[in-house]
C-alpha cells in the first residue's frame, strides 16, 4: 500500500473542497431544502407508528441522502479527471491503483461526512433535538461507512464510463432509485412487501437506520447488526472498485 | 553505449486500425532522441506504451533498465513524462501541483522544497507558485508541466509535443531548458513532434514515423545528406537543354532536373559551387537570369521518404479554406 498516494489524493480533496466556498454551500443547500420542506411541512401530518416526530425520522434520512448523492458524484468525479489529463499524472507514478482508489474514497468520505456534521447542526436550529447516548458519536461511523460504499461505486461506474452522458445516467439510474427504495424519507413498513425486498438489498437503508439508531436511539435493526452489513457492503464495493479502477484505460 | 530505451517490434492495434505497426528502435543513454511525423502518425500511442500507460498489442520494450510489460513500477520511478494534453488540476496552486507530485514519488519534505524551488527557477515561475493553475496562461501552465517532469530527477524524459500550441518565444524558451537539462544532467529525452525545426535543432537523433511505421532513422545532418546536397536553382536565359547538357559532365553534380527556363542541380556545399557554375555557364555563352540556393530540411527528407510533407494535411485544409473563400467572392 502507498500511503503517500493515499495521503495526496485525500490533501487533494480537502484544499479542493475547502477551497470551493460557493459548491460547499450548493451542496448544503439540496438536503437543507429536503429538509426544510418534507420536514415541517409533513411534521404535524405524519404519525410514526414508532412514535416520536416524523422531522427526527427524516434528518437521519436526508444526512443520508446527502451523503448517497455526493459520494455518488464524487467517486465519478474520476470522469472530470480524466477528461482534463489529471488522471494521466497520477497513473504513470509509481503507486499501485489500489493505494489511488482508497486515497479517493478518504478524500472523498472525509468531506463528505464534515458535509452531514453541518447539516445535523442546521437541523439543531429547526427544532432536530438527538438524543445524546454512549452510542451518539457512531452516527459518524455510519456515515463513513456510507460515504465509503457509494464513491466505490461511484468509482466502479467512473471507470466503466467514458462520457459525460454516461454520468447523467448514473444519476438518474442509481442514485435516485438507491435513495427512494430505502428508509430515508418513510419506513419500509410503509412499502408494499415486494419493494421492501429490494430495499433490504440496499446499503444505504441499513447505513441510515445505522445513523437513526445512534442519533435518536430508536432504529429498526441493532446497530451491530447494521453496522456488520455496511462494513460487509463496503469491502465488496472497494475490492470491485479497485479491480475496474485497474483495467481503466487513459483513453 | 547503453540503450536508455530499447523498443522491439512493439505495436498497438485499435480494432482494424494498425496506430503503430511493428516499430523498433534504440535509444542511447544521454541523447535527445526525437519522432518526428504528422499528426495520427502514431508518436504519442507510442509514448504512450513506453510509459506503461497502454499495453501494447505485441513486442517488447526496455526502457531505463526495465521491461515495460513486467516492471512497470520500476520503469515508472524513473520516467517524467510531459503530456501532449494538459494535465494539471486547475483548482491547485502551482507549488500544490508539484509538491502532490513530489510526494506521488516519495521524495522527502526537505528535498522536496529544495526541488520544487529549483525547477520552478528553472522556468521561471517563482513569483507565480502560489497562483491558481485556472489563472495561468497556456505558456505558464506548459513550463510548470515541464517542471513536475524533472522534479524527481527521472532518467528518461518523455516530451509529447513539448511546444504545440506555444508563441515562438516560449518554444525557444523550451528548447533551451531541454537542452540544458540534457547537457548538465545527462537525462536521456525523447520528444515527439511534427515541428521539424524543433526536430532539427534539438535532436542528436531522428526517427521519422508515419501511419504507424518507422520509415527512417538516423542523425538529422546524415538524413540530410541522403538527398545529395544542396539544391542550386539557376535561372537560364537560353536554352534549358544546353545548360543541362552542360553540366552533366561533371561528377560534382549529383542531379539535374527542371524546365522551361529554370534548371536544379543537386550538389554538395552549394555556396561554394554558385561561382563555378556561374564560371561554365559564362564560358558556354549561356546567360543566367538569377540563382537562389536551398539547403535541404528534414521537411525534404520526410518527402522523399512518405511521398508527402509531415504538414500537408494542415496546409491542404488551408488550400480548401482558400479556394471556398475565392469561390464565394466571384
Amino acid at each position: 500500500m502507498d500511503t503517500n498516494a493515499i495521503y495526496v489524493l485525500w490533501l487533494r480533496d480537502m484544499k479542493r473542497f475547502l477551497r470551493a466556498k460557493s459548491r460547499i454551500i450548493g451542496m448544503i443547500m439540496m438536503p437543507m431544502f429536503f429538509l426544510l420542506g418534507l420536514g415541517l411541512g409533513f411534521n404535524g401530518l405524519i404519525h410514526l407508528s414508532t412514535g416520536g416526530s416524523y422531522l427526527e425520522f427524516l434528518v437521519p434520512g436526508i444526512i443520508g441522502m446527502s451523503l448517497l448523492f455526493t459520494s455518488i458524484t464524487s467517486g465519478t468525479a474520476v470522469l472530470f479527471d480524466r477528461q482534463f489529463g489529471f488522471l494521466k499524472e497520477i497513473l504513470v507514478t509509481p503507486n499501485s491503483r489500489a493505494s489511488i482508489v482508497i486515497g479517493r474514497v478518504a478524500g472523498g468520505a472525509t468531506t463528505a461526512v464534515l458535509q452531514s456534521i453541518l447539516i445535523v447542526i442546521v437541523s439543531l436550529f429547526i427544532g432536530f433535538q438527538p438524543v445524546i447516548s454512549s452510542v451518539t458519536f457512531t452516527a459518524i461511523i455510519f456515515m463513513l461507512l456510507i460515504a465509503a460504499t457509494f464513491i466505490s461505486l461511484g468509482l466502479i461506474f467512473g471507470s466503466i464510463i467514458n462520457d459525460f452522458q454516461g454520468f447523467q445516467l448514473v444519476t438518474n439510474f442509481v442514485t435516485l432509485p438507491l435513495f427512494f427504495l430505502s428508509n430515508a424519507i418513510f419506513p419500509l413498513s410503509s412499502l408494499p412487501s415486494f419493494v421492501q425486498y429490494i430495499s433490504y438489498a440496499n446499503p444505504l437503508t441499513y447505513g441510515i437506520d445505522g445513523i437513526r439508531g445512534a442519533l435518536t436511539g430508536t432504529s429498526t435493526y441493532p446497530l451491530i447488526l447494521d453496522f456488520t452489513v455496511m462494513v460487509a457492503f463496503f469491502i465488496i464495493m472497494v475490492i470491485i472498485a479497485a479491480y475496474a479502477f485497474s483495467k481503466t484505460d487513459v483513453d | 553505449m547503453e540503450n536508455a530505451i530499447s523498443a522491439n517490434g512493439i505495436s498497438k492495434h485499435f480494432g482494424q486500425l494498425k496506430a503503430v505497426d511493428n516499430v523498433s528502435f534504440n535509444v542511447h543513454e544521454g541523447e535527445i532522441f526525437g519522432l518526428l511525423g504528422p499528426n495520427g502518425a502514431g508518436k504519442t500511442t507510442t509514448i504512450k506504451m513506453l510509459t506503461t500507460l497502454i499495453p501494447m498489442t505485441s513486442g517488447s520494450a526496455v526502457v531505463a533498465g526495465y521491461g515495460v510489460k513486467k516492471s512497470q513500477n520500476d520503469v515508472r520511478k524513473r520516467i517524467g513524462i510531459i503530456f501532449q494534453d494538459p494535465s494539471l488540476d486547475d483548482e491547485l496552486t502551482g507549488w500544490e501541483n508539484l509538491e502532490f507530485h513530489a510526494i506521488l514519488y516519495k521524495i522527502g519534505k526537505q528535498k522536496r522544497t529544495d526541488k520544487i524551488n529549483e525547477v520552478l527557477k528553472l522556468v521561471e515561475l517563482e513569483d507565480k507558485k502560489d497562483i491558481l493553475i485556472k489563472d495561468y496562461s497556456g505558456g505558464m501552465k506548459r513550463r510548470l508541466e515541464i517542471a513536475r517532469g524533472l522534479i524527481h530527477e527521472p532518467k528518461v524524459l518523455f516530451l509529447d509535443e513539448p511546444t504545440v500550441g506555444l508563441d515562438p518565444q516560449t518554444r525557444r524558451k523550451i528548447w533551451d531548458y531541454i537542452k540544458k537539462l540534457n547537457e548538465t544532467h545527462g537525462t536521456t529525452v525523447i520528444l515527439t513532434t511534427h515541428y521539424i525545426e524543433e526536430a532539427d535543432y534539438l535532436c542528436n537523433r531522428v526517427a521519422f514515423v508515419d501511419h504507424g511505421k518507422l520509415v527512417a532513422l538516423d542523425t538529422p545532418e546524415n538524413l540530410k545528406d541522403k538527398l545529395g546536397g544542396d539544391v542550386v536553382s539557376v535561372q537560364v536565359n537560353g536554352k534549358t537543354e544546353d545548360f543541362k547538357k552542360l553540366f552533366k559532365k561533371h561528377a560534382w553534380v549529383k542531379t539535374i532536373s527542371g524546365h522551361d527556363g529554370s534548371v536544379d542541380l543537386t550538389v554538395k556545399e552549394g555556396e561554394k559551387k554558385i561561382p563555378e557554375i556561374v564560371d561554365i555557364a559564362r564560358k558556354a555563352g549561356i546567360g543566367i537570369g538569377g540563382i537562389s540556393l536551398h539547403k535541404p530540411s528534414l521537411e525534404d527528407v520526410f518527402i522523399y521518404y512518405t511521398g508527402k510533407a509531415i504538414r500537408e494535411e494542415e496546409a491542404q485544409g488551408w488550400r480548401g479554406i482558400i479556394r471556398a473563400a475565392r469561390a464565394k467572392h466571384r
